[in-house]
C-alpha cells in the first residue's frame, strides 16, 4: 500500500496545485522512485480525463491539470536513469490547425486528452500547411488524422487538406475526423472526412472506435 | 417618382423598418419577421474585394456595404468599417495584438486573428484595479503597438502635482515621447478618414431607409479578463490560483465597461449595443465557475447599459443551452440575445417572455448547402422561434464570410414572406 503515491494522486485530481507540487518534491527528495511518481500522476490524470468526461471538470480543470503534470514532471524526469517510458501506446493520432487558421485552444484540449487515453499524437501547431499534413502522415504512418479549425474559412483548408492525403494515395489506411466551433455533419460532408466532433470527448471516442486496443 | 417623394417614401420605410425590430425587441409580433445584417468580409467578397483590401480601401468597402444591404434588404444593419477597416491605422501603430492578412504570414484573403497571450502578468491585478487608466497607458498601450511604447515614460500624474505639472511637460518634448505623439495623431487622422467614409454611408443608407442595428461594442467582464489581459491559459489558472484578485478585477471591470460602452452609443445617437461574447458557452465553464466568474458580473453590465436606455444585442457563441435558465435574469423586452449554436427551440421556451432572440441559420449550411435548406431552415425558425413574435431573423455569428450569395439572399428574401 502507497498511501503517498494515492495520496499525490489525489491531491492533482482534486485540483490541489500546491499541496500536490510541494508532496511530490518532498517524495522525490527523500528518495521516492521517480517512476513510480509518474505512474501516479499518469491515474491522477485519467481520473481528471473521466471526470470530463462526466461532466464534472471543465476547460480550466484540464489547463491546471496539464500544469501541475508539467511541474511534476519537469522535477521527476531528470532523476529517471533508463528510460522506461515506452508504455504501450493505443495508437498515433496527427493532428493540427488548419491552413490559414491561428486558433489552438480546441486543438490542445484534443491532444491532452488524447495522451492521457495513451494515444501518441504528433501535434503540428496552427497554421499548418497542406504539404505538412501529408508529410508527417508518411513520416508517423497514424491511424488517425484530426483537422482543427476555429474560422468557417478552415472548411475549404480542411476540404483541400483531405483532398491532398487522397492525392498522396495515403487516404485509405486512416481515419480523418474535423473539429472546431462551427463543424457538423454539413462540413463532414463537404470536407470529406470521415467524421466530425464539437468537443475533445468526442475526439476520444472517435479515436478509441477507430483503433481498438 | 420626385426626389421629395422619394425622400418621403425612403423615410417612410425607415420607420417601418425601426417598428418592425423595437416589435420585435420589446417581445411584440412584428407586421412581419425581422432581419438583421452582420458580417465581417462577406460584403467584401460579394462584391471580389480580398480581406485584405477591405481592411486597407474605405471608399470600395463602402460600396461593398451598400450593394449587399441594398441587395438584401434587411431592416437593419450593422457596421463593417467599425470592425474590419484598420489596417493602415495598425500600420501606423506597429499593432501587436492582431494578424492580419498580407501582413506577416497571412495571405491577402484570410481574415484577421486576435492573439491570444498574456498581456497583463498575474503581478499586475492590484495595479490595474488601483488605476486602470494607468496601467492602460503606461502598460497596455506600449504592449500592444509597438509605436507607443515611449507612452510607459508618461509621468504618474496623481503623485505630481502643483508645480510638478508644470515641470513635467519635459517629458512631451523628449524624442520618442514625442516621436509617439506623433504616430498617435497620425494614427487619428487614420481613423478619422475611416470613419468619416462609415458615416457618409450610413447617411446615405439612412435616407435609403435602412437603420443601423449597432452604435457600439462592448464587452463581458470575464470576456475581457481572458481575452485582452490575462490570455486564456492565464484566465483559466487564475479561476484556482489568483480566485480573489480575479473577483476584484471582474469587480473594477463591471463598472468601467459600462461607462465605456454608454459614452460611444450616446456619441452615435443611438440606442442599441452589440456585445460579443467569448467565454460564456457550455464546455468552457462549469455551471459553477459560470455563476461565479462570468454571470453575475455581465449581468450587472446588462442591467447598466439597460437602464441607460440601451438595448443590448448579446452574441452568446456556441452552444448555451446549459445556460439559458440562469441568462433569463434579464429585465423582459430590453435585450436581444443572438444565438450561434444553442438549441432555438429550447431557448424559445425559456425565454420567450424576457427576451428579444435573434440567430441562427448555421455558417455550414450558408457556405456548404442550398438555398432550399436555407428556407427550410428559416421557415422552422419562424414557425416556432418567431410564434408570437420575439425573433429576429440572422445567421448563427453572422454571415460567414465565405458563404454562397445565393444561400445569402434566399435568407432575407425568405424573411420577407414570414408575414404575422
Amino acid at each position: 500500500m502507497d498511501d503517498r503515491g494515492t495520496q499525490l494522486a489525489k491531491q492533482i485530481a482534486d485540483m490541489q496545485e500546491e499541496e500536490a507540487v510541494k508532496l511530490a518534491r518532498e517524495m522525490l527528495d527523500s528518495g521516492y522512485d521517480p517512476v513510480e511518481l509518474l505512474r501516479h500522476c499518469r491515474e491522477a490524470m485519467e481520473l481528471v480525463g473521466k471526470r470530463y468526461e462526466e461532466g464534472e471538470y471543465f476547460l480550466p480543470e484540464l489547463m491546471l491539470a496539464g500544469e501541475m503534470l508539467k511541474a511534476i514532471g519537469d522535477m521527476a524526469k531528470p532523476l529517471i536513469k533508463q528510460d522506461t517510458s515506452s508504455s504501450k501506446i493505443a495508437g498515433t493520432v496527427v493532428l493540427g490547425t488548419v491552413e490559414g487558421d491561428l486558433h489552438d485552444i480546441g486543438k490542445n484540449i484534443v491532444t491532452f486528452m488524447l495522451e492521457i487515453n495513451g494515444f501518441r499524437v504528433i501535434d503540428l501547431g496552427i497554421d499548418v500547411p497542406i504539404a505538412t499534413f501529408v508529410e508527417s502522415i508518411k513520416e508517423h504512418q497514424p491511424q488517425v488524422v484530426g483537422l482543427s479549425g476555429f474560422l468557417t474559412l478552415a472548411f475549404d483548408a480542411m476540404k483541400k487538406t483531405v483532398g491532398a492525403i487522397e492525392d498522396a494515395g495515403l487516404r485509405k489506411n486512416i481515419k480523418i475526423m474535423i473539429g472546431g466551433g462551427q463543424v457538423d455533419e454539413t462540413i463532414r460532408n463537404y470536407t470529406g472526412a470521415d467524421a466530425f466532433g464539437l468537443n475533445a470527448m468526442e475526439a476520444v471516442s472517435l479515436c478509441k472506435r477507430w483503433v481498438p486496443a | 417618382m420626385s426626389v421629395g417623394s422619394q425622400a418621403t417614401a425612403a423615410s417612410a420605410l425607415y420607420e417601418q423598418r425601426q417598428r418592425r425590430l423595437m416589435d420585435a425587441i420589446e417581445l411584440r409580433e412584428p407586421d412581419r419577421l425581422p432581419t438583421i445584417r452582420f458580417s465581417h468580409f462577406w460584403v467584401a467578397h460579394y462584391s471580389g474585394m480580398t480581406c485584405r483590401e477591405a481592411m486597407y480601401d474605405y471608399e470600395r468597402l463602402a460600396a461593398a456595404i451598400r450593394k449587399a444591404v441594398i441587395d438584401l434588404e434587411p431592416d437593419a444593419f450593422q457596421p463593417v468599417h467599425a470592425s474590419v477597416a484598420f489596417g493602415p491605422t495598425m500600420d501606423i501603430l506597429d499593432y501587436k495584438q492582431l494578424e492580419w492578412p498580407g501582413h506577416k504570414g497571412l495571405s491577402d484573403n484570410v481574415p484577421f486573428q486576435y492573439l491570444d497571450a498574456q498581456y497583463m502578468t498575474s503581478d499586475e491585478y492590484e495595479e490595474y484595479i488601483l488605476d486602470p487608466t494607468g496601467f492602460m497607458l503606461h502598460k497596455y498601450m506600449p504592449r500592444v503597438a509597438g509605436a507607443l511604447e515611449p507612452l510607459s515614460q508618461l509621468p504618474m500624474y496623481p503623485g505630481v502635482l502643483h508645480t510638478r505639472i508644470i515641470q513635467s511637460m519635459e517629458t512631451y518634448a523628449q524624442p520618442e515621447v514625442r516621436r509617439a505623439l506623433e504616430t498617435l495623431i497620425r494614427a487619428g487622422e487614420e481613423m478619422q478618414k475611416m470613419r468619416s467614409v462609415q458615416s457618409r454611408m450610413f447617411q446615405e443608407l439612412k435616407d435609403l431607409g435602412f437603420p443601423l442595428a449597432a452604435y457600439g461594442t462592448s464587452h463581458a467582464p470575464f470576456d475581457v479578463a481572458a481575452d485582452y489581459l490575462r490570455g486564456s491559459k492565464g484566465a483559466m489558472l487564475d479561476l484556482f490560483r489568483n480566485k480573489d484578485k480575479m473577483l476584484n478585477l471582474m469587480e473594477r471591470l463591471t463598472t468601467l465597461i459600462p461607462q465605456a460602452g454608454i459614452a460611444s452609443v450616446k456619441a452615435a445617437g443611438g440606442n442599441m449595443i452589440f456585445i460579443p461574447l467569448h467565454w460564456g458557452l457550455d464546455g468552457f465553464m462549469s455551471p459553477k465557475q459560470f455563476t461565479t466568474f462570468f454571470w453575475p458580473q455581465f449581468q450587472k453590465v446588462l442591467l447598466t447599459l439597460i437602464e441607460a436606455g440601451i438595448y443590448p444585442h448579446v452574441l452568446w457563441e456556441g452552444d448555451c443551452t446549459s445556460r439559458l435558465e440562469v441568462i433569463k435574469d434579464v429585465p423582459a423586452g430590453k435585450c436581444v440575445y443572438f444565438f450561434e449554436r444553442t438549441n432555438m427551440f429550447k431557448a424559445k421556451e425559456a425565454l420567450h417572455d424576457t427576451v428579444c432572440i435573434r440567430g441562427n441559420v448555421p455558417a455550414s449550411m450558408l457556405i456548404a448547402g442550398t438555398p432550399n435548406e436555407v428556407r427550410e431552415y428559416c421557415k422552422k425558425l419562424f414557425d416556432i422561434v418567431g410564434a408570437g413574435g420575439g425573433f429576429i431573423l440572422d445567421a448563427g455569428v453572422g454571415i460567414p464570410d465565405e458563404a454562397k450569395p445565393e444561400n445569402v439572399l434566399a435568407m432575407y428574401e425568405f424573411a420577407k414572406q414570414c408575414v404575422y
